[in-house]
């Protein structure tokens, strides 16, 4: 009992990081119609934001090491702890959730100048095209984190007061002995949180109103009178926002590296296809669903039955809904049926 | 097609084995003239002609034909190993994996189209790929790669009575060892072989029905034509090529490792077919030379041939010009490929060939415009022809 519950807590935070990062690709699909591979350099974007931030906060000076009285020494110290001693170390300690502040902007830019510059170019574009032209955005835009952050993991710690275990048994009364650590709860929170907001937005503003109205029939919108055209661009800005914020908060999780992006897109392009192409509850529901898959799949147990199968689980699920339920698991009829 | 084309098809067909064959001499003026280097224009080009077949006819994008590619290179390698050193056997045996593996994924896959096929064939890679990595190893040797030993049994050697020595055995063609440039000409004669068996594809009735199933699928299915056997044949011997690739791969250097099946390496060989032309007949083979051309030219820059370039220019321009510079040179060398992926499908989405045609129409040197019209059927037409 406490080992499945252990492996569903184990799938779900990965999981999360699935959901939102298909969420954004459903969002984006669903609306502007384009298949976006550049939504996972967006994600990696978004942790290299943390980096970034970190370190211009850790930027130090040498200052002269008082516990050293033999020679002259000194020592590196974050200019922030020399110049604010109270809350400094805060601050630095707070790194991570705080470069949210700075990446929601820097992403909600990038996102409209991608959508400006680059995707609007190809709504009328095949498929294939787009594919192809957000592949290549997503070589650039990983390549050039490499030239400047290099190819090695960077990894970044989460905040002290969560840095450690929690006994979940003792706090929600659960099974007897479940030790999960705390920033993973964190991250799920987080991304339900997200996920709900997101959701919230379209089903109860009058903005989402019109975008859901848009993915129905967008021609139809059109002709009431409303420029659709401008609100799906604020909706890319979105999908773009989440994704980065995904990828901040997924830093202390796993060190950030050039690749991160496209490892998690590949695997977040099956959960869209598992859950539906165009459909929001389906990529959350996939998304999670093949986190906790992936993360049973990895069990001792089962790995000694079908030996492989935590390699293969994801893609081997995906394989099995397309044939079986061709639309995904809560697919619309009529989109991208050809 | 006119009664001409037959003429011209063999005119194109001379005229490219002419051009591969002489590759040592014309290439030694751009310094790529040897012959590791040609042996990867032959192997890419196999490959990049192989994915035509299927994406350039077809119009379906498989993002998993890497898998063919590594499954072909391990067949070669286990019939070095089990067989003999000969290459025939080694090939033969590379593109019937690929085929069989190909005839497996595309049945499959091939029940959807548009993006759910490009993410089917992309998961199966992926799923060929973390196997060969983990449980496969027995037959992959997983990370280390598939490699030669001393104590490969070679049953055909053994029998034949050669034995190996206290040094490995390198693969050969009946006798000739397949390094260098004789392994180049192997490779360049696959490729002639290849290319004249796309040249008769393209212009089969098979392949006239696999550029319908591009231009109006549904349309076909109206007519009463099963369109899916059309398309799981035209995927296997794509896949077949792919093997072959693979298995040239194994001739010129007996080693297998599963980043060979990696969905980049997938991605690459789109690339090429798109940076050439999809659709056109040697297009994929130009594609495939000028990214492995300019792969080895541009990762071989580093900073101090940079400077020694820009050194004309003055001091704190030149340090501005070296460091964005090389930034696309060296180890970043994937940059400038990601770039050229994206200005090609901006402005020039038929590829070189396009570009070729393009400025044979402003020279006045094309075909007159009223017999060439602008329009769907007849660019496809023309990209036929090239």
């Amino acid at each position: 009992m406490d080992a499945i519950l252990l492996q569903i807590l184990n799938g779900l935070d990965k999981g999360a990081a699935y959901a939102l990062i298909a969420l954004g690709l459903t969002l984006v699909f669903g609306t502007l119609g384009v298949v976006n591979f550049a939504h996972g350099a967006i994600f990696m974007l978004g942790a290299f934001c943390a980096v970034t931030f970190n370190r211009v906060l850790s930027m130090s000076t040498k200052v002269r090491d008082e516990s050293v009285t033999l020679f002259e020494a000194f020592k590196e110290v974050p200019i922030l702890t020399t110049k604010f001693p109270v809350v400094g170390p805060v601050i630095l300690d707070y790194a991570v959730p705080l470069s949210l502040l700075v990446a929601i902007p820097i992403m909600l830019l990038l996102g409209f100048a991608m959508e400006r510059g680059l995707i609007r170019h190809f709504y009328k574009r095949p498929h294939a095209d787009q594919i192809l032209v957000t592949f290549g955005l997503a070589i650039i835009l990983q390549e050039i984190i490499k030239h400047y952050f290099g190819a090695n993991p960077i990894p970044q710690s989460a905040p002290a007061a969560f840095a450690g275990s929690a006994n979940i048994s003792a706090y929600f009364g659960v099974g007897e002995n479940i030790i999960y650590p705390w920033w993973r709860l964190i991250y799920l929170a987080f991304s339900v949180f997200i996920i709900s907001c997101v959701f919230a937005f379209l089903h109860l503003t009058t903005f989402g109103m019109v975008v859901r109205a848009g993915m129905q029939d967008r021609e139809m919108v059109g002709m009431l009178g409303i420029n659709i055209q401008r609100r799906f661009s604020i909706v890319f800005g979105m999908a773009a926002v989440v994704a980065g914020m995904a990828g901040v908060m997924y830093t202390p999780i796993l060190p950030p590296d050039y690749h991160m992006g496209m490892d998690f897109l590949v695997l977040s392009f099956v959960v869209v296809v598992v859950g539906g192409m165009g459909s929001l509850g389906g990529a959350v529901a996939a998304g999670f669903l093949l986190g906790i898959l992936q993360s049973f799949a990895s069990m001792n147990e089962v790995k000694s039955i079908i030996p492989g199968i935590d390699q293969i689980i994801i893609y081997l699920v995906a394989v099995v809904v397309l044939l079986v339920l061709p639309r995904g698991l809560l697919g619309r009829k009529g989109v991208m049926e050809d | 097609m006119n009664k001409s084309s037959g003429l011209s098809d063999w005119v194109l067909f001379f005229g490219f084995a002419a051009v591969v064959l002489t590759m040592p001499l014309w290439l030694a003026p751009f310094g790529a003239a040897y012959p590791d280097l040609m042996q990867k224009f032959a192997i890419f080009g196999v490959f990049a002609i192989g994915f035509n077949i299927l994406f350039g006819l077809t119009g379906y994008l498989s993002f998993g034909h890497a898998a063919f590619l590594g499954a072909g290179s391990y067949a070669a390698i286990w019939s070095y190993k089990a067989l003999t050193m000969n290459v025939v056997p080694a090939i033969l045996f590379a593109v019937i994996v690929a085929g069989i593996f190909a005839f497996l994924i595309g049945y499959v896959s091939l029940r959807r189209s548009g993006i759910y096929f490009s993410i089917l064939t992309l998961a199966f890679a992926q799923m060929s790929y973390n196997l060969a990595y983990s449980v496969l190893t027995p037959i992959t040797n997983g990370e280390t790669g598939l490699q030669l030993t001393l104590a490969d049994p070679r049953v055909l050697d053994a029998m034949v009575g050669i034995e190996a020595t206290s040094s490995l055995p390198l693969p050969n063609f009946f006798g000739i060892i397949t390094t260098g440039i004789p392994g180049f000409y192997f490779c360049a004669t696959v490729l002639i072989i290849a290319f004249f068996i796309s040249l008769r594809i393209a212009r089969s009735p098979f392949g006239m029905m696999l550029k319908a199933i591009k231009s109006n699928q549904t349309r076909m299915a109206y007519t009463g034509f099963n369109t899916r056997p059309y398309l799981l044949w035209a995927f296997v011997i794509s896949g077949m090529y792919a093997g072959l690739a693979g298995g040239l791969m194994a001739v010129t250097d007996p080693l297998a490792g599963a980043e060979r099946m990696q969905w980049t390496a997938s991605g690459e060989v789109v690339l090429m077919t798109i940076l050439g032309g999809a659709g056109t007949l040697v297009g994929p083979v130009i594609g495939a030379a000028v990214i492995k051309y300019f792969e080895n030219i541009f990762s071989a820059f580093n900073k101090a041939e940079l400077q020694q370039i820009f050194s004309a220019l003055p001091d704190g321009l030149e340090n501005i010009v070296v460091s964005v510079a090389s930034m696309f040179v060296g180890k970043g060398w994937h940059l400038t490929l990601g770039l050229l992926f994206m200005i090609v499908v901006i402005f020039l989405p038929g590829g070189i060939m396009e570009g070729v045609r393009r400025i044979g129409r402003l020279m006045g040197i094309g075909k007159k415009p009223e017999t060439q019209p602008v329009s769907v059927a007849n660019s496809q037409q023309g990209q036929a022809n090239g």
